[in-house]
């Protein structure tokens, strides 16, 4: 976990090693899904078609960055003994925006993912980042940060809904993909499909990465 | 300094003002847009009861069709003044109907390509599910009689169970069952269980582990069809004295 804040050079170029790791760490290595295990009820949740998870990601994707550049803008002003309710205040009216957005321009999918836009708010890869990193790193670092975490969430619960949708509708993106004659995997409609397919995919990435957890 | 109880307070007063500030200004300049898209999608869960083939299609030919092919009449048969169907909000109108008030009941009419004969009335509806508020069209035939096609919506059922109202296959169910049973006026309803064959034609088989949303459906449909009732069976006789 890049928790600890590391002094950074005066000339430190704009994509320097550490800023690399900032970004890649999170997409693999330290997968907010799958190594940390965070935000997982909304991958449990959006999953079952492609469309409702690609606004998902993206929704998270602007909430994450958002919030750790104006945390990371005010760590020194924030006071101490209120800090978690002023985090919660930013991500809470970033969501509110973002559920207004959508509302007016993306109607449809918003009757699909609303319920669960609104839940970003507890999110624990939001409220992690922001006190684990934010509260302490530079802004633009932040927003590396925010970078990397959101997009290790999204290709996790983009394969999953892959799957999902391919296996339980025999759809992608709401086109047909798979014969007629293809006889839908209700398993995978249920949420309990979303649980397998991410195990497969920790259980891959474990033995790729020959991570064990610590005793 | 950032530890004095003056400071505290004044930070969350500060922030409480710009977050609301920006807040309110989203949401007020977002206000027209959505009313226009919910507007659309009301339009669109209308056609959907009559022409079920265009559920695909875009929402502004939707859109067109309705203006073109639909008048909105109220239990009376006369046309309701358009100030007042500008306004109207079949919400607020369920809720004078549990009082007992009067309330507006509209019909919307979809004509023939003509525009001279009635080809099927729907009927809005409005209700409670387990959770949270469901609503729903419902096309009868010309004859008044038929179930063309119903389309309900909801706002906030359980995924995979209760929510199942808005799916297709469920709403299906409805089409070609009468509300007719021998002259006298039986709504539908929804039966508990799933997998039945063979039910009479006022009865449709129902959501297996979604009974309470299925009862609110039921209570819907019912309650909506009595306060109908002047106009079907008004409506009945008329059609079936012209055959």
């Amino acid at each position: 976990m890049s928790t600890e804040t590391v002094a950074a050079k005066k000339s430190e170029a704009l994509f320097s090693k550490r800023r690399k790791a900032i970004v890649t760490d999170p997409l693999d290595d330290d997968n907010p899904v799958t190594v940390q295990v965070l935000g997982i009820c909304s991958a449990l949740a959006v999953t079952s078609k492609l469309e409702p998870t690609l606004v998902m990601s993206i929704a998270v994707t602007f909430v994450v960055i958002f919030s750790n550049l104006i945390v990371s803008l005010l760590r020194n002003a924030i006071p101490q003994r209120i800090r978690i309710i002023v985090q919660l205040g930013i991500v809470a009216s970033l969501v509110i925006i973002v559920d207004q957005v959508l509302k007016a321009y993306l109607y449809d999918v918003s009757k699909v993912v609303g319920v669960y836009v609104g839940l970003i708010i507890t999110n624990c890869i939001v409220m992690g980042r922001l006190e684990a990193f934010a509260m302490a790193n530079k802004p633009y670092d932040s927003i590396l940060d925010g970078l990397g975490s959101s997009f290790g969430y999204a290709w996790v619960i983009l394969i999953v809904a892959f799957f999902r949708e391919l296996l339980g509708s025999g759809t992608l993106f709401d086109i047909r993909v798979l014969p007629e004659a293809y006889v839908n995997n209700g398993l995978m409609t249920s949420p309990v499909g979303a649980f397998i397919i991410i195990g497969l995919i920790i259980w891959v990435q474990r033995w790729r990465n020959g991570y064990v957890e610590e005793a | 300094m950032q530890q004095s109880n003056g400071y505290v307070i004044g930070f969350a007063v500060a922030m409480t003002i710009i977050l609301g500030g920006v807040l309110s200004f989203t949401a007020v300049s977002l206000n027209e847009k959505q009313k226009e898209e919910i507007a659309l999608d009301t339009k669109k869960q209308i056609m959907l009861s009559v022409l079920p083939e265009m559920s695909e299609s875009p929402k502004s030919e939707i859109a067109q069709v309705y203006d073109n092919r639909i008048q909105v009449v109220g239990i009376n048969g006369k046309a309701i003044d358009a100030a007042v169907l500008q306004k109207l909000d079949i919400s607020k109108e369920w809720k004078k109907l549990k009082k007992g008030q009067d309330a507006i009941l509209p019909i919307y009419k979809f004509m023939s390509k003509d525009g001279k004969s009635v080809d099927s009335y729907i009927l809005p509806m409005y209700g409670y599910g387990l959770w949270n508020d469901i609503w729903g069209y419902f096309a009868l035939n010309s004859d008044l009689q038929t179930v063309r096609g119903v389309v309900f919506s909801h706002k906030g059922e359980t995924p995979g169970l209760g929510a199942r109202i808005g799916d297709k296959e469920v709403q299906d169910r409805y089409i070609g069952k009468k509300i007719f049973n021998g002259g006298k006026l039986t709504p539908i309803f929804m039966v508990k269980g799933e997998g039945h064959a063979d039910l009479p034609n006022y009865e449709v088989d129902g959501l297996s582990g979604a009974t309470l949303t299925a009862n609110g459906l039921n209570e819907m449909v019912d309650r909506y069809l009595k306060e109908y009732k002047p106009f079907l069976e008004k409506g009945a006789s008329a059609v079936s004295m012209a055959q």
